[in-house]
């Protein structure tokens, strides 16, 4: 009996899990949306979507295209504010504090809330400086704190080893996977709290592919992570949560391993299987 | 959410599924007919057909093998989610337990050759194969839950396997009796313990299949759950 006993404690069956079960409720909040629609002009891209996006998480937004579900991803850091016509109502909170109030300094809310999107956009500049760029802008020109950083973000994001010897290199040199984790290394470099990654792996490869979905694992023990994909396999693989939206309506939200094995929404069932209802 | 009824956009994905399904009901078929004519065999002392059902093992076999290399072409060109991946991983799993049930019915046809080889009576027979059809019939129950995916005739049969397993205790017992009675009955009544022992495997293995039913349908692990606390977890969900 004793040794039964034993036996079963050293099979830690919950371990053998991946990660613990997920649970919306238990997740600290870190974005929230509340009521929100989106108006481009008099045409309506998003209705009535309540979400809450939980800290230190990957949640994946997925859906057809034209969903709305990078215009709800642009919300995050107001992107949207460079489109006249877009008009929106309802909340969103960063924090508990809305992101859309007058008072916000819109510099500011988009370093807490980097952005990183679907082709690599490296400036033709060094690798070094492309890193360091966030903290020059800032005002900092220390060359030991800039070295520290851009090491920092560099190992952050996977690259360190690749490009270490070669810094002052045109960041135009690299590869299609290397500018792209370059420009998520210029993005941590701020140390922003949230990182929305807009289809960031659909221009890679498939090994390039794995990596940023690595370093998107790891990532998410400093920040929150939002990313918008077509890739369904991806989405599966990388995030906690997953959203699926249609027609600028959020339709299932839920952890991801079930929204995969079993969609509550007929929907979600329907998109996620590769069928027209 | 219910297994999904619309149609795939790849035609050939669609196809694919309904290949292994039809494939997965045919080979429930063969099992339930091998089951059956072993059980035949036994009651008649039919040696011609014990023979055969053992031949025909390699069939089951076959079939085995087959659904289980396609299931894995599916997994790994199409990887299925939600319903679709339930119904890949499900037929994985109960052409396992189908196979099994192949194997119990080759049991129960060798032990035929075994009692008829010596002259003995029918006695027992009639005990054995009421026990036989009943577990016949819940395997074959069991297969029409899984072609109509139908989780109340699941959990019918879940419910009855149990009368099924209380009727087994009952002859093991009274051949125990034989046994003390009568030692010379003892090989004789120990073939016949092998093949109602051969009936229970295939009760539990039938036991299974509606498991995987519930599982396909509802996407709900009731595994090594009681039936009473089967019904409770699909209830509490429907309000």
């Amino acid at each position: 009996m004793a040794t039964q006993q034993s036996a079963a404690r050293a099979i830690d069956i919950n371990s053998m899990q991946r990660g613990s079960k997920m649970n919306l409720e238990a997740e600290e909040v870190c974005l929230q949306v509340k009521g929100f629609n989106l108006f481009y002009g008099d045409k309506q891209a998003l209705h009535g979507v309540n979400m809450t996006i939980p800290k230190n998480r990957v949640t994946a937004f997925i859906g057809p295209s034209g969903c709305g579900k990078s215009t709800l991803l642009r919300c995050f850091n107001r992107m949207n504010d460079l489109i006249d016509s877009v008009s929106i109502e309802g909340d969103m909170l960063l924090d508990g504090n809305d992101l859309n109030a007058p008072s916000v300094n819109v510099a500011d809310l988009r370093r807490q809330v980097g952005m990183v999107f679907q082709k690599p956009n490296p400036f033709p500049k060094s690798i070094y400086e492309n890193v360091a760029y966030g903290l020059r802008l800032q005002g900092v020109n220390d060359r030991a704190t800039l070295d520290n950083v851009v090491e920092k973000s560099l190992k952050g994001a996977a690259l360190w080893d690749e490009v270490k010897d070669r810094l002052h290199e045109s960041a135009m040199g690299m590869s299609g996977g290397q500018q792209q984790r370059l420009v998520i290394a210029r993005a941590i470099a701020i140390e922003p709290e949230v990182l929305l990654l807009d289809e960031p792996a659909s221009a890679l490869d498939p090994l390039s592919t794995l990596k940023i979905e690595e370093l998107i694992h790891e990532l998410k023990e400093k920040y929150t992570i939002v990313i918008v994909t077509h890739n369904m396999q991806q989405a599966a693989r990388v995030s906690d949560y997953t959203a699926f939206m249609y027609m600028g309506e959020l339709i299932e939200f839920g952890p991801t391993d079930e929204l995969f094995t079993n969609p509550k929404k007929k929907q979600t069932e329907d998109y996620i299987t590769g069928r027209y209802g | 959410m219910a297994t999904n009824n619309s149609q795939h956009i790849s035609q050939q994905f669609e196809q694919e599924l309904q290949d292994i399904r039809s494939r997965v009901l045919a080979m429930g078929g063969l099992v339930e007919q091998q089951v059956g004519n072993a059980l035949k065999s036994l009651k008649k002392a039919d040696i011609e057909l014990a023979r055969t059902v053992m031949a025909e093992d390699n069939l089951v076999n076959d079939l085995e093998m087959k659904i289980d290399e396609e299931c894995i072409q599916i997994i790994a060109l199409r990887q299925p989610t939600a319903s679709d991946l339930r119904l890949v991983t499900v037929i994985l799993k109960a052409i396992t337990d189908l196979e099994r049930i192949g194997d119990e019915a080759y049991n129960i046809a060798q032990k035929t050759l075994n009692l008829t080889a010596n002259e003995h009576s029918k006695k027992n027979y009639s005990e054995l194969s009421k026990l036989g059809n009943h577990v016949r019939g819940l395997l074959r129950d069991a297969l029409d839950a899984f072609a109509r995916l139908d989780v109340d005739a699941a959990l019918n049969v879940a419910r009855e396997a149990q009368e099924a397993d209380a009727e087994y205790e009952s002859f093991m017992r009274s051949m125990l009796t034989y046994m003390m009675e009568d030692p010379r009955t003892i090989s004789r009544v120990l073939d016949l313990m092998w093949s109602a022992r051969a009936l229970e495997r295939i009760t539990a293995h039938t036991h299974n299949l509606c498991e995987y039913v519930i599982y396909l349908v509802e996407g709900k692990d009731v595994r090594h759950l009681t039936v009473e606390k089967m019904e409770k977890l699909l209830e509490r969900d429907d309000e």
